[in-house]
């Protein structure tokens, strides 16, 4: 979804701080105002023309130099004391729970994991509706950042320094998340989408994720298996049931079920498929993928078999 | 301070030069300041050409114009060249040109020093852009955040140069800051007692200060994060037991005293323009001058609200954001003086006080911006979006470069001894405010709606084309105002109306002199019995002293 999306709250978190926002905007815009209308005002009634006597040599007043530094004060402290409430609300204590999620950044993807019941995704969060999870939020390379506006805050994902945060939304619906800080020649395409569903539709999903696909036993999407089997495909990307390393490029068990190709470039579909694994660049310049020079057919039957792995 | 001791201390007048030599070889501190500006000018159309691609790239969504890693190269120099480049320098070529005059002296109190930090950081400069035909320019922004500013994710020679370049500019304005502080210190005419001197060199001194303290933070983290790059130290890689947050605090604590090192010579000359196209003397002396000092104490305790979203807890978040509200109060003494300095004036539209009735409004839109970022939950939506980067130029552009342009307007003819054309200047104005305007102000709005900070295209959602596309057109609108600029120098430096000593009734010394000066500065330095002495001079029976003893301040 999109929109003025920070004033656009879909979790109690994000709410806490939309509020604020807009009493801050009313504050500072206030302010600007006030300042803004002196000033029109001074120049406009003080304006030098023929005739105009000498001004008047002022050198300052006290009395005013306290009140216009005492007042800002107080309004500041206004907005402290609503800074302080909106912390925690905003940002609540993790105590002991235990994460529900892991996100971990990858120049430029973004590999998501379910702890508790082993389920391993990229690009696409699915969260069920109305419940709070925690995300403990990592970097396998440079610093990151965790960012879904509609539902709170943005928190950094740094190697070294493990963070937490939580997620949730009130409402159904997807949401558009995105990695906020610079991380590379491809920092514009790390985005990805949060999923947010009944409980009934996310345990299906979490299910489904956690099957593993069956082996097409014929036709093309066979050949395409046999192909990612000849490939070094398997170098980078781990698929369930195939022997894989998943620390360097997403996880693909499960790639046909989601939305999105490579981390928002595109949306997931054959043709978009097709046009990545014929050349990666074409479609993100700078990724990592490399273009492995397959003929139209090989990866016709790549594809075939990739949209098995629902 | 008796007449022979002041001329032991004279250099000699050195022999005459002629053409390019004359400047090279300078060490008057009039020349330098030229120089200063002349090489800020033409880095600022470097910085500018750089943004103007940035923009074009942006109009329109899944734009190509320039490759993922190009983009990033040309906002890392955009960045880097107008803070270090632009910005620094032009306010050093200011200060190195006005502030002996205006203190009565003869040159800075150590003037090849002075010639070896404008040399050093110019050289620092020329290294910065080498590398784009040394193998890539930086590439990792202006903060160079580790590790992916380490050798292991930024494989060009970009960042390297960077560390390098400003290596060079670092030390060359901490040398020209130690000038500078000595130079008020010890070289103000006999009667310029500190209470006496010209916000200008006030606010100049207390900034020279904060640059003694800041930059070394800057220049230690730089040969650190060298050591990583060339020598595998690996401070910064928490791969290998280092911490990438560390480097945060380094480049911070430099960072964020450095944006005042930024703004307070704009402070500085705002608080002179005003004053003297008002008609008045500035309102609240003291209270201009103590909060000065009060910004440069406080901005070492700010920086880590650059790091809200680095999760350092909240206790630690809370403790900056506070710090850097605080930090608001002296800066809105500061406008609220300026805009009662204007009340019951005689007020001069000149261009260069459009220039500094302008900033007072943009500079406000960025400190309260500014303020949005202290508030910590609001941070953690707005940091690293387009809001941040629309708050940024509100405070460096319309702050700093609108100060410089009333400053240009301002000295120009003391600089030069001819006035810049003022109906040229009204087009430079208009086309400024408005291209400034239009390149921003959307920008806070982009910012709200997710779209992040450095980002080589966007994706085509409703409105997001619309509003970068206005942006870019404002881009655009500037473009032709520092074309009108240099159109203007051009002609006025041929055909401007002669300056004469004092063009605008000004008070401070450096209109006591000739316009330029000649090399020795004064023929005469004019008795300083106060704020304003050439004020004094022409008003005997109402002299500020006389003024503020009968009125009892």
């Amino acid at each position: 979804m999109t929109g003025i999306v920070t004033l656009n709250p879909v979790s109690p978190e994000a709410a806490a701080i939309s509020h604020l926002f807009v009493a801050i905007l009313i504050i500072l815009g206030g302010i600007f105002l006030l300042v803004t209308v002196l000033v029109l005002y001074a120049i406009a009634r003080y304006r030098d023309r023929p005739g105009a006597p000498e001004a008047k040599q002022v050198f300052g007043s006290r009395r005013l130099e306290i009140a216009w530094t005492v007042a800002p004060v107080l309004l500041l402290t206004l907005i402290g004391v609503f800074m302080i409430r909106a912390i925690e609300a905003s940002d609540p204590p993790i105590e002991d729970r235990k994460p529900d999620l892991r996100v971990v950044g990858h120049q430029w993807w973004w590999e998501i994991a379910y702890p508790k019941s082993g389920a391993v995704t990229a690009n696409e969060i699915h969260i069920p509706v109305g419940k709070s999870l925690l995300v403990e939020v990592d970097s396998a390379d440079v610093i990151h950042d965790f960012w879904v506006p509609e539902l709170g805050r943005k928190i950094d994902a740094i190697p070294g320094h493990v963070n937490y945060v939580w997620i949730s939304a009130d409402r159904p619906g997807v949401y558009q998340g995105v990695c906020a800080e610079f991380c590379g020649a491809e920092h514009t395409w790390m985005r990805m989408i949060v999923v947010a569903e009944g409980e009934g539709d996310f345990d299906a999903w979490q299910r489904a994720q956690l099957a593993t696909p069956a082996m097409p036993s014929d036709g093309e999407a066979a050949r395409g298996l046999t192909i990612l089997k000849d490939q070094t495909c398997l170098n980078c990307h781990a698929i369930s049931g195939l022997a894989g390393n998943q620390t360097v490029g997403p996880d693909l068990s499960h790639i046909a079920s989601r939305r999105i190709l490579a981390a928002g470039a595109v949306a997931n579909s054959p043709e978009n498929l097709f046009r990545w694994l014929k050349n990666p660049a074409s479609i993100k310049p700078e990724s990592h993928m490399p273009n492995f020079q397959l003929s139209d057919e090989k990866v016709r039957a790549l594809v075939a078999y990739m949209e098995t792995l629902k | 301070m008796s007449d022979i001791a002041a001329a032991d201390r004279i250099a000699p007048v050195e022999a005459e030069r002629e053409g390019l030599l004359s400047w090279v070889a300078s060490v008057d501190h009039k020349q330098i300041g030229i120089m200063y500006l002349l090489s800020g000018l033409v880095f600022f159309g470097l910085g500018g050409l750089e943004a103007l691609i940035i923009r074009t790239q942006l109009a329109i969504p899944g734009n190509s114009i320039v490759t993922p890693d190009t983009f990033n190269q040309l906002f890392s120099m955009h960045g880097t060249t107008m803070i270090f480049l632009v910005i620094m320098p032009v306010m050093a070529g200011i200060t190195t040109y006005v502030l002996p005059l205006m203190i009565g002296a003869r040159d800075v109190a150590f003037p090849r020093l002075n010639a070896l930090s404008f040399w050093i950081q110019l050289f620092g400069g020329i290294l910065l852009y080498f590398s784009f035909v040394a193998g890539g320019a930086p590439n990792a922004g202006w903060f160079s955040y580790a590790p992916l500013s380490e050798p292991a994710y930024s494989f060009n020679n970009g960042v390297t140069y960077w560390i390098l370049g400003l290596a060079g500019v670092g030390i060359g304005s901490l040398a020209g800051a130690i000038n500078m502080a000595v130079t008020v210190l010890k070289l103000r005419v006999p009667g310029m007692t500190i209470r006496r001197l010209p916000l200008f060199a006030w606010i100049t001194m207390v900034n020279s200060f904060l640059m003694i303290f800041a930059l070394p933070v800057i220049n230690a983290a730089l040969v650190l994060l060298l050591a990583d790059r060339l020598l595998n130290a690996h401070i910064f890689t928490p791969a290998f037991g280092g911490s990438a947050v560390l480097w945060q605090h380094y480049f911070w604590g430099f960072g964020h005293p450095e944006v005042y090192i930024m703004i307070l010579p704009a402070f500085a000359i705002i608080s002179e323009v005003i004053p003297v196209f008002s008609g008045k003397p500035i309102y609240g002396y003291e209270f201009v001058a103590a909060s000065t000092v009060a910004i440069a104490f406080m901005s070492f305790a700010v920086w880590a609200h650059h790091m809200f979203a680095v999760g350092l807890g909240h206790l630690f978040d809370l403790f900056f954001g506070i710090s850097t509200m605080a930090i608001a109060v002296p800066t809105g003494i500061k406008i609220f003086n300026w805009t009662a300095t204007l009340y019951q004036g005689r007020i001069r539209f000149t261009t260069s006080m459009k220039f500094a009735v302008s900033f007072i409004v943009m500079f406000t839109i960025g400190g309260l911006s500014g303020v949005s970022f202290a508030v910590v939950p609001l941070d953690w939506q707005l940091t690293d979006t387009y809001y941040l980067v629309a708050h940024l130029h509100y405070v460096l552009f319309g702050g700093s470069i609108f100060a410089i342009f009333a400053g240009i307007y301002y000295w120009f003819p003391k600089m030069s001894g001819r006035m810049l054309d003022e109906r040229i200047g009204n087009w430079h104005f208009w086309t400024t405010f408005i291209g400034f305007n239009l390149t921003f102000l959307v920008q806070h709005l982009l910012g709200m709606m997710g779209m992040p900070r450095r980002v080589f295209t966007y994706p085509d959602w409703p409105w997001w084309m619309t509003l970068n596309m206005i942006s870019t057109i404002g881009a655009f609108t500037l473009l032709a105002s520092v074309i009108i600029f240099l159109w203007n120098i051009r002609i006025s430096l041929g055909a401007g109306a002669p300056a004469g000593d004092n063009p605008w009734d000004a008070w401070t010394l450096e209109w006591a002199t000739t316009s330029p000066p000649p090399a020795e500065n004064f023929a005469l330095v004019p008795p300083v019995r106060g704020r304003r002495p050439l004020w004094d001079l022409a008003h005997p029976d109402r002299a500020d002293e006389l003024v503020a003893a009968a009125s009892g301040e």
